[in-house]
């Protein structure tokens, strides 16, 4: 029997340059990035994407106080993704809905801010928050989200680095596949920016962007590029099968064709080239396509000076020169990382492109390093293509994490 | 410190709490669950911020003594009065 074809419905977002897929689109055909400086405790102003959404649309103020920074954006882009999709919710059956969110990391932002809160008592651990184990748990984003919806069904987190975004899309392709679920709300999130470690991790690793402006400062396959830009974000889409899609009557955004996952099994922190061009192929195959049937390939590139280099290596092995139709971008220039959320943002920032048949560039490569000048590389300017019917995105994460999802135009 | 001192201790807290909630017209006899969306953990709020605002302990087998405003006053003043004079 063949798979179920698995549908995308609905999608909420907040991005640093938006806060819906309108908006966010818009300011990826303009060119606008959204990077700031903010202040990071103990390591003073650095630049992030910081999102400006607002959190009390969907959330009380206690929610707020009571639930994690990374809840609330899982909230806000749940919510939205349901009143994008038009599914009357109130007659959904809850029991048999999905909530899948991938992130890099979770727990790391509540940490902190207790060691921060009882090194004012002395370190002193009665002074330690009753809150800081629901707060840590690694489901909290997905089951803050369950909470605010009134859904029981099964709702988790899926922890897969900066691969995370699109491993929640594909769990959820899955798991509607399997039956487990009639409806699922997947994609990923992150809250990274409130925890200092993260970005002092960068900057041991020499790995963190510094630029005097600040919406320059994230700049992949530039030759000037100098490290990750810490963002957060989110984004969630709405999932179902085909049929039960077409019984409601819901718009389709795409559908999905094809994925894959594998593993480098090399370093911790190095990409392999040799293990993505695997990934990249393997999820072309399941998808019944070749090379050349894929338009738009939005790369992972996060502006390292090592890792576009590599992932420009593994895109040449699959693409080679023969893709004359296959054009290559990148959405970091604007955003920054969104680490667990970045996969699942940058395909919805695409996902326009099956209507407007525009391809959004890469920004901010003044001087391409000719060791990313990949044929087909849209930069600094959008380009109107004849054919967009097949989108790659590309999110790879430490460890050797790498996921490649591909989704098509729907037709019936 | 009064016992109406120590009750506006306990709403200012649960301002910062419960701040969805409309605090104009607690009943200061009436259990504060009674009257207001409030849960264990809040209550365990409570009690930490007696402990951080004011270093005031609330021993677990105590916590019925938070039940309303009335009864904290009751318990609280004097723990106030007493931390006033060790100054």
């Amino acid at each position: 029997m063949k798979p179920a074809r698995i549908v995308i419905t609905g999608v909420g977002l907040t991005a640093p340059n938006g806060n819906s897929l309108t908006e966010f689109r818009q300011n990826l055909l303009h060119g606008i990035a959204g990077i700031e400086r903010m202040e990071i405790r103990y390591m003073g102003t650095q630049l992030a994407g910081v999102c400006h959404y607002d959190p009390l649309k969907y959330q009380k103020k206690k929610e707020l106080r009571v639930g994690t920074r990374a809840g609330s954006i899982s909230i806000y882009c749940a919510r939205e993704a349901l009143a994008d999709s038009g599914v009357n919710f109130e007659t959904l059956p809850k029991d048999r809905v999905g909530i899948y969110i991938g992130c890099t990391e979770h727990g790391n932002v509540e940490t902190e801010n207790e060691i921060y809160n009882i090194s004012k008592f002395n370190y002193d651990t009665k002074f330690w928050s009753h809150y800081h184990n629901p707060r840590t748990v690694a489901n909290n984003p997905a089951g803050e989200t369950s909470l605010n919806l009134g859904i029981t069904g099964p709702a988790y987190t899926i922890g897969a680095a900066c691969a995370a975004g699109n491993m929640g899309l594909i769990h959820a392709a899955q798991m509607l596949r399997l039956g487990e679920v009639d409806f699922a709300l997947c994609g990923g999130i992150s809250e990274s920016i409130h925890t200092f470690g993260i970005f002092a991790g960068f900057k041991s690793q020499n790995a963190l962007a510094q630029h005097e402006d600040p919406h320059k400062a994230s700049r992949p396959f530039d030759k000037a590029r100098n490290g990750i830009v810490i963002s957060e974000g989110g984004c969630l889409y709405t999932l179902e099968r085909l049929d039960d899609a077409q019984a409601r009557g819901a718009k389709i955004y795409a559908e999905i064709a094809g994925y894959h996952v594998n593993s480098d099994a090399s370093d911790y922190v190095l990409p392999n080239p040799t293990r993505q061009a695997e990934c990249i192929r393997a999820a072309i195959t399941r998808a019944g396509l070749n090379p050349r049937d894929i338009h738009i390939v939005n790369t992972h590139a996060t502006a390292t000076p090592l890792g576009d280099i590599q992932e420009c290596e593994a895109i040449r092995a699959v693409f080679g020169e023969g893709c004359p139709d296959t054009y290559i971008n990148n959405t970091k220039g604007y955003i920054g990382h969104c680490m667990g959320a970045a996969g699942a943002l940058e395909l919805a920032g695409n996902l326009p492109s099956f209507n407007d048949l525009t391809v959004h560039p890469s920004i901010n490569v003044d001087d391409l390093d000719p060791a990313c000048a990949l044929p087909g590389l849209v930069l600094n300017q959008p380009r109107t293509v004849a054919k967009v019917d097949t989108i790659l995105n590309n999110s790879f994460g430490m460890l050797g994490i790498n996921s490649a999802l591909i989704v098509k135009r729907f037709a019936a | 410190m009064t016992k109406d001192e120590c009750k506006q201790v306990v709403l200012d807290i649960i301002a910062d709490i419960a701040p969805d909630e409309d605090l104009s017209n607690v009943k200061p006899e009436v259990r504060l669950r009674d009257q207001l969306q409030l849960d264990s953990m809040d209550f365990l709020d409570i009690v930490m911020e007696l402990r951080k605002r004011h270093s005031i302990e609330v021993p677990e087998a105590d916590y019925q003594h938070l039940a309303s405003l009335d009864s904290c006053a009751e318990y609280l003043t004097p723990k106030f009065i007493a931390l006033a004079a060790k100054g």
